[in-house]
Formats: structure tokens, C-alpha cells, sequence
């Protein structure tokens, strides 16, 4: 068969589908995304009929794939790693009631923040919650992997973390595919009391949980993908965890160094490999994309007498993605001569696509809050946090999704008046909706702006789940129907939108203005997909 | 321009090696160049992998997509810095970003055609002269053939195709992989890529 050129993250998604997934769970998030995107594409999804709807965020996204596989069916959740943050309550509770159908969280890491406001590595949820964690280092092995997970999810009645990096999820390499599974058939757990955590119970499962997690050393699927290489120089030893194999090899194009290498790619890591590399070798050399998860695990509080290398001791960088020259440096190989990027370069940020109805809200903003003497607001996660950049500079703050409107809540109750948030349509609906019922309860004096662009535009253009929604459910939580105002940012618009800003910020109650607008990349999208059909 | 080096090759599979750094601005369609190299790659049975930048950047900012091809498999995603054998650039500023990933004897292609989208972007003349300066490059004019091949949208085409005199695959193989990529827009727009890059590969 031939090879199908996919980027890491449409490898998972295929594996997910050849593996027999039954439901796929997820919010956009780079570099995530296309695992979805991929599900919703695929001509064996729909005619399975797997599940591949967006959700509204990462938790309720988990808790349906929890709830599918409650059911015994092979589920997936895919999330970006602070996604991972908002499912954290249902993820580690899942690993407590643990799972029946196989049940695989993918969690896209972001190391040096190229889409994100952190680059925190997930693998430390996977030791926090006590289950299994694959680390793929290239796209088949992420493929071939998907299907080890869920079936030791099955077997250990455990959900396994899958992590992966923003160089693999967005690489692509030719795959070659596995005979696919059926999917399972529906059988509830056979212990009734299983998802169940009263205390009394959580107890119980929880030893469940210490012991299963004990006994996974020992499993075949985790063991497999911890391979030990030896070598005649034994002056150094090397560990690498998942991606940053390749970064080595890539200096050693003729097979490899000539050093023993111990390559992780699944956890909990194999504590007698290390104790045996460490045993013979003088120095210990650690690679990890990511936090030094191994490494302080390898030092511990207490100095071993061995020397060991990596990025708590400055060998590597200790922040940052790896790369094949970062590892040459750690080495102390020689680098191949670079030449300098001229000084007339200059730095060219992100910006609003041209027309853009974010840029006609901040431009009203921007007036209106002016008058008030007011130099930015509250701000979210999206297309619409360019604002902070110029020639608007308007934002003071973006933090994580919804924030928006509990800080301006919060600045509210400080006496901050006014206070405005900026959040967009499906932030809204993903994170801002709990923080608005907070303001209507106590009507604090805050105005909302909804910039609504119909769609999930940082991300692509996903659907949105707020789309013809939006003036109900702020209706519906209780914000009074004379403090919702619809208005739609064009420049013709411009003095009217103004005017309709300024009313509502001097108002000392809650108020939402829908500004609203269509993404023109999802419209002009959706417009060239109707006329090719 | 040497017309040997236009001559088809032949790929001696176990030593090809092509690094490739592809830049512009985002919405210029480096990814469909790559989606094209790809596919021409597979059809001679390569190895390959290509880094992508989803994401924020994409908005206008400046994206940048590494490309290897192989006859031998392929460890790291990433190109090692000084390594790469051709930069493939859609926009003359951002061809330079990329500059310290360039080998000593590598080539630079872009396009001469800048994307103004920030206040500070330089003067195109110090631009051009600081590209001049890469012993081997290679500047065309990737907007006004476009535009005579029947697209300004396929300005990228016209720019692999210049490029593709330097990447170790039959040119066949790349025409075949346009068709492939764009014959799903129509056949007029398949024609109208191939023609351009047909017409960047005439370039001298
Ligand atoms: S993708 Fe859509 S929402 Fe985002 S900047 Fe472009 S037009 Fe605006």
C-alpha cells in the first residue's frame, strides 16, 4: 500500500479511527487541532458514524469521552496542553474511577510558546494522576502507539496520556497503516460502582489506582518503547525522552554515537534502565523536550556522586524546544558555520486579516473607552488578542480562556469603573459563560464585549459553538435584555457602535455588546465551497 | 544557469538529500509548495518529513516550513542550522530570516515581490543587495509571471518552479504533483499552476 503523507497529529487521528474509536472529543487548540480536523474529514468516520463533534472546552469534551468509554467503546479526547489545565478536575478523577472502553487523552505540548501563553509538559499530569504516558518521537511511531494505548487502557482500566510536541503534530512524514479494528461492542462496566466517587469508595479505587500504576513497569506496551543501546564509550551516557531521539541521531548520521543511549518513549520510565546506564557510565547526559521531568527525578535532593548533564545544569537550555544544534552544543560537536541574518530584518508580528471585524470593534473600543479617560481592557484568548499589538496596543490583559470577564468583574469590585472585558464567540461559550453569571448575581458594573466572528478563527475557522446563540444564553444567565446590544462592526457602522459603547459603559450594571461579524476567511471559506458544489 | 543542471536527473536514491527551508508571510501558499514537493517526493519513494507552522502566525506573520527529503530515513523534523541545501522564499525580507540555516554552498530562491504589512519594512533595495550578497541566489519577478500565466495566486508555483532546478527530483514528478494538488480547484486552475511553474522553471 502506499504511504500516506500525514502530520503527526493526523497519524494519531487515523490510528484513532483504524483502532476502532467510536467517538472523538475535542476544542481546537494549536497545535492539536488537525486531530479532529482529521476525524471530521475522514470518509470511514462518517461512515461509521464515529462521534466527531466539537465540544464546548477540554472538560466537557473529557467527560464525553469518559462517558463513552463508561459505555465500553474506544473514545479520544485531544486538547492543547493548557487545555489539559480546564479538564485537570475530570482527568484525574478519571484515572481514580478508571476507565472500561479504552481511553486516550492527547495532549499537544507547545514548547517555546510558538501558539501559547505557556510551554508547561504534560507528562507531569500523567505522574500527578498516576497513568501511563506515551511519547511518541516520530509520526509512525505515534500511529503504531495509538493502538497500544488503547488497548492497555483496556488492560490496566487505566485513560493513558498521549504527549506529544508542536514538531511532531505539525510534521508531516509518509505513514504506513495497520490493519483496521471494528469497533467495540457496548457493554457497561461489570463493577456498578465504578464512576462512583463517594469517598468510601474513592478510597478503594484509589489503592485500585496506586497499584495498577505499580504494576505497569512490568507491561509489555510501556516496556517495548524503552529501548536500551549499548555502547563501547562509556564516559558518557545519553537519555533521551520522546522527540529529542531524533535530535540526536540527526548528529550521528551513520547509525548513531557510539555511547549507550537509553530512548524513552512511555512512562513511568524504566527506574532499572537508568540505574543500569547510570551504573556504567561516568556522566549522564538528559534530553527532554519539555521540563526536566527525568532529570530531577535522576538528581533528586540528595547528590548520587554522578555527574549528571542536562537542563538544570545548563548543558541545555532551560527553556525552550530542543533542536539538532542545541543537542550538537550539549555534545560538544562542531557546528556547521551559520551565517548571520542581516540587521535590515525586521520582526513581522501577526496582525488582523485585512477587513477584519475584530479591528472595526477595537476601533470603536478604542474611541469610546477614551472618553472615558481609559487606556485598554480586559482581554481573552484569539485572533482578537492581536489588539494588544500596534497600531491598537489596547489590551492589558490575557491570561487563559474567559478571563476576560471574571478580571473585569474583579477590577469591578476594586472600584475600576469602567470596566471592560473583550472576549470572543466561542471563548465565550468555552469558558466566559460561569464568569458572566457571577457578574448578573452580584451586578457588578461591567460591560462584555462579545467579539463574534461566527467561527474558532485563531485556530482555522472551527465551528463555534455560541454561533446564533450568543443573545440567548446572555439573556438566559440574566443580563437585563435592555443591556444586550447587537451591533455590527463595519466602519460605516463606526459612530453608531460608539455611540452604543459609550451608553453601556457608563451604565453601572452588567451589560454584553454582541459585536458581530463574520471571520472573512471562514466566509469567503464557506463562500468558495458553495459555489464548488 | 549551466543547461546540465536543467537536464532531468536521475535520483540516485540512497544519497539524495535535499534540505529545504520554505518562508514568506502567512496566506502565501508556502504550504501548497511543500504539499507539491511531497507529493513528487512519495512518487519516487523518498523518505521526507516537513515542519509546518500552524497557528497564530498564520495571520499575516512571517511562517516558515522546513522540507527534507531523503533516499535514507530522516531523524530530526528540523533542519540543523547551516545545514540546509535551498531556502525557497515567497517574499524577499523573509528569505533572509532564514539565512543562518543556509549551507555554505546552498542556493537561495525568492521572489523580489514584497509583503508590506508592518511599518518598518526596509527599504527593497538594501533588501535585494543584502540577498545579492548569498553567492548563489537566484531573484524573479514572481507576481508579473504569475499574472501572465493567468493567476497573481500563483505566484508560488512560478517560485518552485525557479527552485526546482536545484531539488533532486524529475521535474515530471513536480508537474505531477500540481496536478495532483490543484486539479480539485478544476482543471483551468491546474493548468494555470502548471503553467506557471513551467514558466518558472524557464528562468535563467
Ligand atoms: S482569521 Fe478571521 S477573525 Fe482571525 S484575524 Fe482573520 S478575519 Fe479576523
Amino acid at each position: 500500500m502506499q504511504k500516506l503523507l500525514l502530520l503527526g497529529d493526523e497519524a494519531i487521528a487515523l490510528a484513532a479511527v483504524d483502532a476502532g474509536l467510536s467517538g472523538m472529543y475535542a476544542y481546537p487548540g494549536t497545535p492539536s487541532t488537525e486531530i479532529m480536523e482529521f476525524i471530521q474529514a475522514s470518509p470511514e468516520a462518517a461512515e461509521r458514524g464515529i462521534h466527531r463533534e466539537w465540544s464546548s472546552n477540554e472538560k466537557t469534551a473529557l467527560e464525553a469521552a469518559l462517558g463513552m468509554s463508561y459505555t465500553g467503546k474506544r473514545a479520544m479526547a485531544a486538547m492543547k496542553h493548557v487545555g489539559l489545565n480546564v479538564a485537570a478536575d475530570t482527568f484525574i478523577n478519571s484515572a481514580i474511577t478508571g476507565v472500561n472502553g479504552g481511553l486516550v487523552v492527547v495532549a499537544a505540548d507547545d514548547p517555546s510558546m510558538h501558539s501559547s501563553q505557556n510551554e508547561q509538559d504534560s507528562r507531569f499530569y500523567g505522574k500527578f494522576a498516576f497513568v501511563p504516558v506515551f511519547e511518541p518521537s516520530d509520526q509512525q511511531q505515534a500511529y503504531d502507539m495509538v493502538f497500544d494505548a488503547f488497548e492497555l487502557s483496556e488492560k490496566c482500566k487505566l485513560p493513558v496520556l498521549f504527549r506529544i510536541t508542536t514538531r511532531l503534530a505539525h510534521s508531516r512524514s509518509p505513514i504506513s497503516r495497520k490493519a483496521a479494528q471494528p469497533e467495540k461492542k457496548m457493554k457497561m462496566p461489570d463493577e456498578p460502582r465504578q464512576f462512583v466517587l463517594l469517598p468510601a469508595i474513592a478510597r478503594k479505587r484509589y489503592r485500585i489506582l496506586l497499584s495498577a500504576y505499580e504494576s505497569l513497569k512490568y507491561d509489555n506496551r510501556i516496556s517495548k518503547y524503552n529501548t536500551f543501546r549499548d555502547g563501547s564509550n562509556r564516559k558518557l551516557g545519553i537519555i533521551t525522552c520522546g522527540i529529542a531521539y531524533n535530535y540526536l541521531m540527526e548528529n550521528f548520521p551513520d547509525g548513531g554515537p557510539d555511547l549507550p543511549v537509553l530512548r524513552i518513549t512511555a512512562y513511568p520510565f524504566p527506574a532499572d534502565i537508568i540505574r543500569d546506564i547510570t551504573g556504567r557510565c561516568e556522566e549522564i547526559l538528559i534530553l527532554e523536550e519539555g521540563y526536566p521531568l527525568v532529570e530531577e527525578a535522576l538528581r533528586g535532593l540528595l547528590d548520587n556522586n554522578l555527574k549528571i548533564l542536562g537542563r538544570l545544569d545548563g548543558t541545555v537550555p532551560r527553556d525552550g524546544e530542543l533542536n539538532p544544534s542545541i543537542v550538537a552544543r550539549a555534545l560538544g560537536l562542531l557546528l556547521a558555520p551559520q551565517l548571520a541574518v542581516p540587521e535590515i530584518v525586521k520582526a513581522r508580528p501577526p496582525s488582523f486579516c485585512k477587513g477584519c471585524g475584530h479591528s472595526d470593534t477595537f476601533n470603536a473600543i478604542i474611541e469610546a473607552l477614551r472618553s472615558f479617560g481609559m487606556e485598554g481592557v480586559f482581554s481573552d484568548i484569539g485572533c482578537y488578542t492581536l489588539a494588544a499589538l500596534p497600531p491598537y496596543s489596547f489590551i492589558n490583559s490575557c491570561v487563559d480562556m474567559g478571563a476576560s470577564v471574571t478580571m473585569a468583574v474583579g477590577a469591578a469590585d476594586a472600584g475600576l469603573f469602567p470596566s471592560v472585558a473583550v472576549i470572543g464567540d466561542s471563548t465565550f461559550t468555552h469558558s466566559g459563560m460561569t464568569g458572566l453569571l457571577d457578574a448578573v448575581v452580584k451586578n457588578s458594573p461591567v460591560t462584555i464585549i462579545i467579539s463574534d466572528n461566527s467561527t474558532t478563527g485563531m485556530t482555522g475557522g472551527q465551528k463555534s459553538q455560541a454561533t446564533g446563540r450568543l443573545e440567548m444564553i446572555c439573556a438566559g444567565i440574566g443580563v437585563g435584555p435592555e443591556h444586550i446590544r447587537v451591533i455590527v462592526p463595519l466602519r460605516k457602522n463606526h459612530d453608531d457602535n460608539v455611540r452604543v459603547m459609550k451608553e453601556e459603559f457608563s451604565y453601572r450594571g452588567v451589560s454584553v455588546i454582541i459585536s458581530s461579524r463574520e471571520c472573512i476567511q471562514t466566509a469567503s471559506r464557506r463562500k468558495r465551497s458553495t459555489t464548488e458544489k | 544557469m549551466h543547461s546540465d543542471r536543467i537536464k532531468e536527473k536521475t535520483i540516485n536514491n540512497r544519497k539524495m538529500k535535499n534540505d529545504i527551508i520554505l518562508s514568506g508571510v502567512g496566506g502565501q501558499g508556502i504550504l501548497s509548495i511543500a504539499a507539491v514537493i511531497g507529493l513528487a517526493a512519495v512518487e519516487n519513494n523518498l523518505f521526507l518529513k516537513q515542519s509546518e507552522v500552524h497557528g497564530m502566525s498564520q495571520r499575516g506573520g512571517d511562517v516558515q516550513s522546513h522540507l527534507r527529503l531523503s533516499g535514507k530515513p530522516i531523524a530530526s523534523d528540523l533542519i540543523p542550522s547551516g545545514k540546509a541545501d535551498l531556502i525557497i522564499s515567497m517574499e524577499p525580507m523573509e528569505s533572509l530570516r532564514y539565512l543562518p540555516w543556509l549551507s555554505k554552498t546552498g542556493w537561495l530562491v525568492t521572489s523580489s515581490n514584497p509583503f508590506i504589512n508592518i511599518p518598518d519594512y526596509p527599504p527593497l533595495e538594501a533588501v535585494l543587495n543584502e540577498i545579492k550578497k548569498i553567492r548563489n541566489h537566484l531573484i524573479l519577478d514572481a507576481d508579473a509571471m504569475a499574472k501572465e500565466a493567468g493567476s497573481l495566486k500563483a505566484g508560488n508555483m512560478v517560485i518552485l518552479g525557479a527552485a526546482s532546478r536545484f531539488i533532486d527530483l524529475p521535474f515530471l514528478s513536480i508537474e505531477n504533483g500540481v496536478r495532483k494538488l490543484f486539479i480539485r480547484k478544476g482543471d483551468d486552475i491546474a493548468e494555470i499552476n502548471i503553467r506557471a511553474l513551467r514558466a518558472g522553471r524557464r528562468i535563467n
